[in-house]
């Protein structure tokens, strides 16, 4: 398949870095060559490997419990995975994993769209450039310290906004509070659209930058105000970049284990009210349950981690496929 | 549209124009707004009436905007004005978390609390400190990095310089893939893999194997955009003088890039210091120094703010231990990040 960097070939169309020297008659003939290039090629492969034995091991390990499990996998609302023989299902979780990344995707792209507008067009620029500095440091903070900043001090915080939200919307059902600790997926949602926020924020700031000068100017020499130049020229086309860049944030917000683990009172039920403790997502009932679990547990807790390996593959694959699709048109739009 | 034509400034060319103050008076008087009908309807929420503050200054900014300058321009100013609420509402949390991590840690942190560990200290008591934490971090990290960095570079290298064909793309497309996955999911492969399979037992190596998993693709990244970046000109000439290829690689690209790379490196580097969920599942943690990564279970930094928020049943001094070492990991992450930034600022590779 590959094979043919030994050979000398046709100049490729578009000279990518690296590739001239491929003309090269007896390049990667010595031996010297060889041992590199297979030291490489091997890396490459070896990174492959990786990654199927991860999808291998999961199933592997998933498909020892499955067959014991008394319960539907899909539909039971249980976890006994330590008694013989097992019930469990994940329908709780994906269930919290789900209403959780869709708060915090609510929440957290319309503020990150506005903060990376706010920096690419509204801010002073002296302010600016510190700012995005500074939202790409927090980018870095670990999700363990978001997590124990959401326990001890979010969470009690939130008792004001929890009253409020039962007061006015409680008829609704989904904003009916019983007056428990503010533990819910609400407050997992507003953490996960807190940590996801500088994420969204950075890409979405690079995108906008790169909105082409021409379609702005253009926009302002017809008397556009700055609302409508970004109406017009910067949110078309950046619409993409932002997908992407919310697509990478829900691919955080869905895999983040500790600080879920440390903010929600799991219970093993679907709720129909989002302020009532309970619920559990995918990475946190893994955290949770594994201390106590049974080598049968553990097994059942790598099936529902298989889940989620599944569900993020297929996120992050949507994601690449749009930022695919974009550097396609990109050309036509510039 | 029609509006600005028909406006009554139609003879000045500028049209009208709002006072620079009058955002800002308006803000104040919404406000006040805000907190007499409150008061007067006796609402106590502080929801309540930065609600009915938030309502009174739209419609008043809409209303007087539309009224002297014209409605595109008040359009224009109630988004100006969401803008800078997302912005302020973004810096509210994210200051906190900042500012709370500072005061709360300084309480307990010292000389005493990085020098000393938690063997014999109960968790609900004060006294202890992070040093096993740390020996644990930085062995992990260190030989997830020893596994990783080869790895990811070597692959890099792969992808610019040889790449081609099915096999890249193949690795490419992987590498994307990669950089997506959860860390609770490495941690699960590791535990399926090397503790359930293998039998070997808990131990900051497995750790490492996970964290080495999580920094492959990164390294990949970031390496390959800075491999990408040196000139072609550059390996020309040394292949032109004889040189082979492996050499060309070895002593003309990659001391050309290797600013760039460093930073990518440290920056994965800070990325899997953080990690907590697969450390939860293969270090198990423990309150005792234990040098060893290779047997027995081990502490790490992220692990202990875990353990003690968790393990504490609210005392008050594993919380300020938990803020204490969550202050000194978002230092450690913070100054790897800075001076990762300043190799990149001196390194960066000229591009003419």
């Amino acid at each position: 398949m590959d094979i043919s960097t030994h050979t000398p070939t046709a100049p490729p169309p578009s000279p990518r870095p690296g590739q001239a020297e491929n003309r090269t008659v007896r390049g990667a003939t010595r031996p010297g060559d060889r041992i590199f290039l297979g030291l490489s090629r091997g890396s490459g492969i070896a990174l492959l490997l990786i990654m199927a034995s991860i999808a291998v091991f999961l199933t592997y390990r998933a498909f020892k419990v499955l067959p014991e499990d008394t319960g539907n996998f899909f539909t039971t609302f249980e976890w006994n995975t330590n008694v013989t023989p097992p019930d469990f299902g994940i329908a709780v979780l994906v269930f919290g994993t789900v209403v959780s990344s869709i708060i915090a995707m609510a929440l957290a792209v319309p503020v990150a769209v506005g903060i990376a507008l706010f920096l690419t067009h509204y801010a002073p620029r002296r302010l600016s450039g510190p700012i995005a500095y500074v939202i790409d440091l927090l980018a870095a903070v670990p999700s363990i310290v978001y997590g124990l900043w959401g326990a001890l001090i979010l969470v009690p915080n939130l008792d004001g906004l929890y009253g409020w939200l039962d007061d006015y919307l409680g008829w609704t059902g989904i904003f009916d509070w019983q007056g428990g600790a503010p533990r819910s997926l609400l407050t997992v949602g507003i953490l996960l659209a807190i940590m996801i926020l500088p994420i969204i924020t950075n890409v979405s700031r690079e995108v906008f930058r790169q909105v082409p000068r021409m379609h702005e100017e253009a926009a302002l020499a017809l008397g556009a105000t700055r609302w409508e130049v970004v109406r017009m020229s910067v949110l078309p086309f950046g619409r993409s970049g932002v997908i992407s860049a919310s697509m990478l944030g829900l691919g955080r917000a869905l895999g983040e284990t500790i600080a879920v683990a440390t903010v929600l009172s799991p219970t093993f039920e679907i709720k129909a009210s989002l302020l009532d403790p309970g619920g559990g997502t995918f990475a946190q009932n893994i955290a949770s349950k594994f201390g106590e679990a049974t080598e049968q547990g553990r097994d059942a807790l790598i099936a529902s981690g298989l889940v989620l390996f599944v569900i993020t593959l297929l996120v992050n694959g949507a994601a690449r496929l749009i930022i695919a699709r974009r550097a396609e048109y990109s050309g036509a739009n510039a | 549209m029609s509006t600005t034509l028909t406006s009554k400034h139609r003879s000045t060319l500028r049209g009208g124009h709002l006072p620079k103050w009058s955002p800002l008076a308006i803000i104040a008087g919404s406000v006040a707004a805000g907190l007499g009908i409150s008061a007067a309807a006796g609402l106590h929420s502080s929801i309540q009436w930065a609600l009915i503050a938030a309502v009174v200054f739209v419609v008043a900014t809409y209303g007087i905007a539309a009224k002297v300058e014209g409605r595109r321009q008040a359009k224009d100013r109630i988004a100006t004005s969401l803008i800078w609420v997302a912005f302020l509402l973004a810096v509210i949390p994210l200051a906190s978390l900042v500012w709370e991590t500072v005061k709360r840690g300084v309480k307990v942190f010292d000389v005493y609390f990085l020098t000393h560990s938690m063997g014999v200290v109960a968790d609900t008591e004060p006294g202890g400190g992070i040093y096993h934490a740390i020996i644990g971090t930085l062995e992990q990290v260190g030989l997830a990095s020893l596994i990783a960095v080869p790895i990811g570079v070597l692959t890099a290298i792969y992808l610019v310089e040889y790449g081609k064909g099915k096999l890249a793309k193949a690795i490419t497309f992987f590498v994307d893939v990669m950089t997506g996955i959860p860390s609770i999911v490495a941690g699960l492969f590791i535990l399926s893999f090397w503790i359930l399979i293998l039998d070997m037992g808990y131990s900051g190596f497995a750790g490492s194997l996970a964290l080495s998993i999580l920094m492959m693709p990164v390294v990949v990244r970031s390496t390959e955009e800075m491999l990408k970046l040196v000139p072609n000109e550059l390996r020309e000439a040394s292949l032109a003088l004889g040189v082979p290829k492996w050499r060309t690689i070895l002593k003309v690209v990659l001391p050309t890039s290797i600013g760039g790379i460093t930073t990518g490196v440290m920056l994965a580097v800070a990325r899997i210091t953080g990690e907590t969920a697969p450390m939860l599942l293969l270090v198990w943690g423990t309150n005792f120094i234990n040098n060893n990564p290779f047997e027995g279970p081990q502490a790490s930094l992220p692990l202990y703010i875990y353990q003690q928020y968790a393990n504490s049943s609210g005392a008050n001094a594993a919380y300020d231990r938990a803020w204490a070492a969550a202050l000194a990991l978002i230092a450690f992450v913070m100054i790897l990040n800075l001076v990762a930034r300043g190799i990149a600022r001196w390194k960066a590779p000229s591009q003419h």
